[in-house]
């Protein structure tokens, strides 16, 4: 906000009318470029926040007005065993991404950093499977796992490995989601992290090698603590986003077999749409909402603190 | 630029044969991780459903068969869904601009009173995890406030809640606030309004961000799954890519396969073309060391 409205006016030996009369004119016209994005923002974005914190706490049938039933929802969910299960597999899909999705892509990038040959087709090739559509994605990668004429069974066989149930086994069906969504998305990690490699200054290696580091010395006063940043970071957004995993699951497994890979999203997909229960729907939503924020406020003070 | 190896060591005999073992191991597997599953995808939707459930598989198809695509394309009625995909895609993105830019622009020069306020009001809601947030805006959809629309399997479903986007009003905002004041006064001396001046002086400067905010809401409304699953329940109203896991379960597979091949073409050759833009896109945002 401009100090010089809150100067007295004769300060500035401005006519007070002339110089308030174009504020005012101003506001206007900032209020009417910003009313189309606010009247969005507040029925789609703001409005839909506090509606559901209150849906948690009501019962939804759309011919009766809501009625409010307490904690009722959450106990629904508590008593629910798929709720627990659903929170044990998310955690598991979220660790097992971690797994791979956190340090295959700083490692390939501290790799490609150093290639002095075909960088560009290496960012390019990492970077396809992030712009195919999800379900594309899910929907190949199911027909690659297909145990009979599958292509990774074929591969298996091809070197002389037993084959694999993949998706068909509750003991390596959420490992097999975990290696397509990481497919899918490790491409913008790896170019992110590669953004940050190349800030690094060269003479911090230089200095460390005089200091007689090695390549791994230098990697790990040098590289690691240049990057901290960029990798915390992601590993705060990656796992914001794999707690909310819902494409693979939904295409490929539908929860199964059994309830091994049934994800928290996927319970809520089918608390809201199956069951039309919005309200208990909504405890789900306002619990995951919980346990995000908290990734979410550690995500805000740290880029906070490196502005 | 000095990395953790140093120039001198790949110039030793040794040096130069590690690099060159580690670059050919690198591109193979880079290949054969990211490029040979997107062959494979495209030699399959040319096999017939028969060779395709072959033990082992074959690697090249028997016989080159492109009616594959044709019959895919008949098959699911693909020219209904992509109409309908780009109809979706091509309105997220000119409502997104129509709404953020000048918003945006608002935010950046005009600075209105709470200005700040609702710019953070706006940043707040990108800690929101998107899911949290679908039971209440499908509800929303369902019943609009005060208007009392009902925009089930209407695209507006799409556009209104995709305008709200912080995202794009913070790249928007960073943008213009780097304009220089100068320009907007001299503007404003020649008589232009703060319209005028937007139009005229701003946006033609902000050419490089306008496009980096239309590839990244095009290609997002193109890969969108869950939020065009829950308002498209009408299957003729629906986008593609939830129209191809609908049909998954009932086509045949090489059918799919070339369906899945041609659902993959826009995005694909949007990278192709825009790759630099992109990329610029993807660390704009954040990351800085």
């Amino acid at each position: 906000m401009s100090t010089a409205v809150r100067l007295p006016s004769a300060a500035l030996g401005v006519r007070p009318t002339g110089r308030l009369r174009r504020r005012v004119r101003e506001n206007i016209t900032a209020y009417g470029l910003l009313c189309a994005a606010l009247l969005c923002f507040a029925g789609f974005s703001w409005y839909p926040i506090v509606r559901g914190v209150l849906l948690s706490f009501q019962q939804v049938n759309f011919v009766t007005a809501p009625t409010w039933v307490g904690l009722e929802n959450f106990q629904k969910l508590f008593a629910d065993p798929q709720f627990w299960e659903a929170w044990v597999n998310t955690l598991l899909f979220t660790g097992l991404a971690l797994v791979f999705g956190f340090a295959v892509p700083f490692a390939i990038a501290v790799l490609l950093n150093e290639l002095r040959h075909g960088k560009a087709y290496f960012r390019l090739v990492v970077y396809l499977p992030v712009m195919l559509p999800p379900v594309v994605v899910a929907l190949l990668w199911k027909w690659f796992y297909d145990p009979g004429p599958g292509l990774f069974n074929a591969a298996l066989h091809a070197v002389g490995l037993p084959g694999l149930s993949w998706l068909d086994s509750p003991t390596t069906a959420m490992l097999s989601l975990v290696l397509v969504s990481t497919w899918a998305n490790m491409g913008s990690a790896t170019l992110i992290y590669l953004a940050a490699l190349q800030t690094i200054p060269g003479d911090l290696y230089e200095a460390a090698e005089l200091d007689g580091a090695g390549l791994w010395g230098r990697l790990r006063h040098v590289t690691i603590p240049q990057t901290r940043f960029a990798l915390l970071v992601m590993l705060l957004l990656q796992i914001v986003a794999t707690m909310q995993v819902f494409t693979e699951p939904y295409i490929m497994t539908g929860g199964g077999p059994g309830d091994s890979t049934v994800t928290v999203l996927l319970l809520l997909y089918k608390y809201a749409f199956f069951y039309n229960d919005f309200g208990t729907a909504s405890a789900l939503s306002l619990l995951l909402f919980v346990v995000l924020g908290v990734f979410g406020l550690f995500y805000v003070r740290l880029t906070r603190r490196a502005d | 630029m000095r990395t953790l190896v140093s120039e001198s060591q790949l110039r030793t005999p040794r040096g130069k044969a590690v690099y060159w073992t580690v670059f050919v191991v690198v591109a193979v597997a880079f290949t054969a991780a990211f490029v040979f599953p997107l062959i494979w995808m495209v030699l399959g939707a040319m096999k017939t459903a028969p060779e395709l459930a072959r033990v082992p598989p074959t690697v090249l198809p028997q016989q080159a068969n492109l009616g594959t695509y044709v019959e895919a394309w008949n098959f699911m009625s693909l020219a209904h869904f992509f109409l309908n995909t780009i109809i979706v895609v091509i309105g997220a993105w000119l409502v997104q601009l129509a709404v953020d830019v000048p918003a945006a622009y608002a935010l950046s020069k005009l600075k209105p009173k709470l200005g700040n306020v609702v710019l953070g009001m706006m940043l707040a809601t990108l800690m929101l995890p998107a899911s949290a947030l679908l039971v209440p805006t499908y509800l929303t959809i369902t019943d609009v406030p005060l208007l009392g629309w009902n925009l089930v399997n209407n695209p507006l479903a799409i556009w209104l809640p995709g305008a709200a986007n912080a995202f794009n009003i913070y790249l928007l905002k960073r943008f213009f606030d780097q304009i220089p004041g100068e320009l907007i006064e001299a503007s404003t001396l020649d008589g232009a309004g703060p319209i005028k001046t937007m139009v005229r002086v701003v946006l033609p400067l902000a050419r490089p961000v306008l496009g980096v905010v239309s590839i990244l809401s095009i290609v997002t409304a193109w890969k969108d799954f869950i939020w065009p699953l829950l308002v498209f329940s009408d299957p003729q109203a629906q986008t593609l890519s939830v129209a191809l896991q609908r049909f998954a379960p009932d086509t045949p597979v090489n059918l799919l396969l070339a369906g899945l091949v041609l659902a993959s073409v826009p995005t694909i050759v949007i990278f192709l073309i825009f790759q630099r833009n992109i990329l610029a896109g993807l660390t704009a945002g954040s990351v800085k060391g």
